[in-house]
């Protein structure tokens, strides 16, 4: 057993609905690697990700365990986890500007309006949207709104991410565009991501190790 | 002919309204001639203000009003954030969902046989555990305070505004911004408040006015539950309206015009608290805080709606019990004896009464659903896109209490001759009954896929035709179910009643509402068991016709 470092670790996860296998993973991402399940609408892979996120619905049952540097999450209420989840949509609150959605993601510990601001502000010139903070998010262009969508879930330091399927509503341009900044992020923060796709060029472009899983049910 | 309906449902909506409010604002400023009023003055208000008591009736009507209007509230948006997609709250909707049809004044009873000192809560813990063997003696109902009628209002009101609520959270995409806050490490109901009451309160804020307003001046709970010495404004200008001595008419308005003042202030008051939360949110939001009291909420919430449920429940097992009680002595948990005997001498001589009540609640339901349906079916045809503006329109009777212009009305139609006769009525209830049919079918019809109708109208179908043949089958679910929804508003409407009856128009309502001060049981549980009855069946009926329609359409029978 490697020494522990951080890494997300799948140990005999078994996803069961009504008794009946759904989907199986056993698997450790390294900080920084990317883990890509891929299969087809209906194959669970989603579930999966809610299971590792506390959101699995009644309706499933689930085996094994999940660890983030050796510390169980399976146990732990969905928001002490501190994973960070992207989906589909960028799901910006509408009611708030671009920077009320970063104060959202900033930790508590970080007190005082000043330092809380420099934050956002920081995570905003990361992606060039500097200046950004009071726009409305509705005024963003995809691209803009997947990029604070970004850096939301960055800003709450997570310890892992996971994707599910962040890519798929966007441009073909700028798909690769996003994929690249993501992968990037990950890995300059040493985040063990998993993904979970049905497109094969995500997997692809994600580069790490591929797991592909049933036909739909 | 159907491009006059928005216009005539608009007219319906606002002609009661403004006419009522001039009704009331003439002989307000002392101008009634058919009274002996010829002289403009303000005169009314000063014999409104010198009224002994005046102070505490307009207190015990905002104070309590408003703060029934907020517990309700509080209580929705408490359970609602901390419970929302678990399955206690799945099960809470299906326990409330009936009990929105029961009318006001049956739940006030039903309270009522609750905690009443000799009511069902201490005979269950006596004497055991209160060492009890008679009624204590305290005034527990109608309480100088005020307090029985806020928590019969708080168990009315709460499960309407937590059925909008349920309307209203499919369109803020609330799972998914829920999981995401979780995600971001914030405990679920702070998540939810932060997250998604900003998105949900828009839509559900015309019915919390519309709570707000009906609370402050609230006439036939605060009959069955509220103080009497003084009573709420509300009720001590229903007995001004209702004295044989006109001249009373004068301070009457006067005081109509006061309470329409109060909602008002009242709802002005209100939206300084929105801005007031939402300060305070985006406070919450900035600093990134993860817990607001989280088990505080969680717990608030779930005591208050499980006290409601069960309060409801088990008052309506109380006045079944009276209904058919014996010899109940105090402090018997159960009558000694049950028999029929209560219904059977009593039935024969309401069934009148049941009638009238029935008649009413079906035309009224009836030409509201037609009216209803020929609107959207315009809106359909016409492709018109749905105004914002026109919702709060809908909104208008329920916003501004029907005290203040259900006296001009009143008087309009002691003018043309309509009053104490049951086409004014019924006329009347349709005021109150259209809003809640235009938005019980709104939204299922708006929702029917509208490829059916353009594939009958390619077919070469005509449009009266692609509306008979498709569009209406499609809906009849809802048609249905607003149908019954119109027919229980009906039922449960008091003031419309006596007011325009001038009393000679008897519903079970008004019955039951009357019995109140008399104390006879056995009577009051068989009034309150027909309002309970009427509207149920109406519900059943709805069911029925739907499913004999549907009975070899399996995607139609089960659609949601």
């Amino acid at each position: 057993m490697p020494e522990e470092n951080g890494a997300l670790c799948f140990e005999n996860v078994v996803i069961t609905r009504g008794g009946k296998p759904l989907i199986a993973l056993d698997a450790r991402i390294e900080p920084g690697d990317v883990l890509t399940v891929m299969g087809p609408s209906g194959s669970g892979k989603s579930t999966l990700l809610n299971f590792a996120a506390g959101f699995l619905p009644p309706a499933f049952s689930a085996k094994g365990r999940v660890t983030i540097g050796g510390e169980e999450i399976t146990r732990l209420p969905a928001h002490e986890r501190h994973l960070g989840l992207l989906f589909q949509d960028p799901l910006l609150f509408p009611h708030i500007s671009v920077e009320g959605n970063l104060l959202f993601a900033v930790p508590q510990h970080v007190r005082g309006r000043k330092a809380r601001r420099e934050r956002v502000a920081a995570a905003l010139a990361e992606v060039e949207l500097d200046g950004f903070g009071p726009r409305d998010p509705a005024t963003l262009s995809g691209g803009q709104k997947a990029r604070v969508a970004l850096m939301r879930v960055l800003l709450a330091e997570p310890r892992a991410l996971l994707l599910d399927e962040p890519f798929s509503r966007l441009d073909p341009d700028l798909r690769a565009q996003v994929r690249r900044l993501v992968f990037g992020k990950a890995r300059e923060r040493g985040l063990p991501t998993l993904l979970v796709t049905h497109d094969a060029a995500d997997a692809e472009s994600a580069g790490g190790v591929l797991v592909k899983i049933g036909d739909p049910a | 002919m159907l491009r006059f309906a928005p216009a005539l449902t608009i007219a319906i909506l606002i002609g009661p309204v403004a006419a009522g409010i001039i009704g009331t604002l003439l002989p307000a400023f002392g101008y009634l001639p058919a009274l002996g009023g010829d002289d403009f003055g303000l005169e009314p208000f000063h014999a409104l203000f010198s009224t002994p008591g005046i102070a505490t009736s307009i207190r015990l009507s905002i104070v309590n009003g408003l703060g029934a209007a907020a517990g309700a509230f509080l209580i929705v948006i408490a359970f609602t954030a901390a419970f929302e997609g678990t399955r206690t709250f799945t099960q809470i909707h299906r326990l409330l969902s009936p009990l929105l049809s029961v009318p006001h004044a049956a739940a006030a009873f039903g309270l009522a046989f609750l905690i009443a000192p000799s009511g069902f809560v201490l005979r269950l813990l006596s004497p055991w555990a209160t060492g009890l063997d008679r009624p204590p003696d305290v005034l527990i109902l109608n309480d100088p305070g005020g307090i029985a009628m806020t928590a019969g209002l708080i168990a009315k009101e709460a499960p309407f505004l937590f059925l909008m609520m349920l309307a209203a959270l499919p369109q803020s995409q609330s799972r998914e911004s829920r999981q995401l806050a979780t995600t971001l490490g914030y405990r679920r109901a702070t998540g939810w408040l932060l997250t998604v009451l900003p998105r949900v309160y828009p839509q559900i804020r015309l019915p919390v006015f519309a709570v707000i307003a009906y609370s402050i001046s609230v006439v036939d709970v605060a009959m069955i539950l509220g103080p009497t010495t003084p009573a709420p404004l509300a009720v001590r200008l229903t007995q001004w309206m209702s004295d044989p001595d006109l001249t009373l008419r004068f301070q009457a308005s006067a005081g109509a015009l006061l309470q329409l003042g109060l909602a008002v202030a009242a709802i002005a008051l209100w939206i300084a608290g929105e801005r007031f939360a939402a300060l305070l949110g985006r406070r919450w939001i900035e600093a990134g805080t993860r817990s607001i009291g989280d088990g505080l909420i969680a717990t608030i919430g779930a005591s208050a709606m499980a006290l409601i449920v069960t309060g409801m429940i088990l008052g309506g097992v109380a006045i079944g019990l009276w209904s058919f009680a014996g010899f109940w002595p105090f402090p018997d948990a159960l009558p000694q004896t049950l028999s029929a005997a209560n219904w059977t001498a009593n039935l024969p001589r309401a069934a009148d009464t049941i009638a009238i009540t029935a008649g009413l609640g079906l035309a009224a339901a009836f030409v509201a659903v037609a009216l209803a349906l020929a609107c959207l079916e315009n809106e359909t045809r016409r492709n018109l896109a749905i105004e914002h503006r026109r919702l709060a329109l809908l909104y208008l009777p329920l916003l501004v209490p029907q005290i203040a212009f259900l006296f001009g009305l009143q008087i309009l139609f002691l003018l043309v001759g309509l009053d104490a006769s049951v086409y004014g009525v019924a006329g009347a209830h349709l005021v109150f009954v259209l809003p809640y049919v235009f938005l019980a079918l709104s939204d299922p019809w708006r929702a029917l896929d509208p490829r059916y109708g353009r594939i009958a109208t390619a077919i070469g179908a005509r449009p009266a035709r692609v509306f008979w043949r498709v569009r209406f089958p499609l809906a009849l679910r809802a048609v249905a179910t607003a149908g019954a929804l119109g027919f229980a508003v009906s039922v449960a409407q008091y003031l419309p009643t006596v007011l325009i009856g001038a009393g000679r128009v008897e519903t079970v309502t008004t019955e039951a509402v009357a019995l109140a001060s008399g104390g006879d049981r056995r009577l009051i549980a068989i009034y309150a068991c027909l309002q309970m009855l009427l509207p149920f069946a109406g519900f059943l009926l709805a069911g029925a016709i739907t499913g004999f329609a549907f009975r070899n359409r399996h995607a139609l029978r089960t659609a949601s």
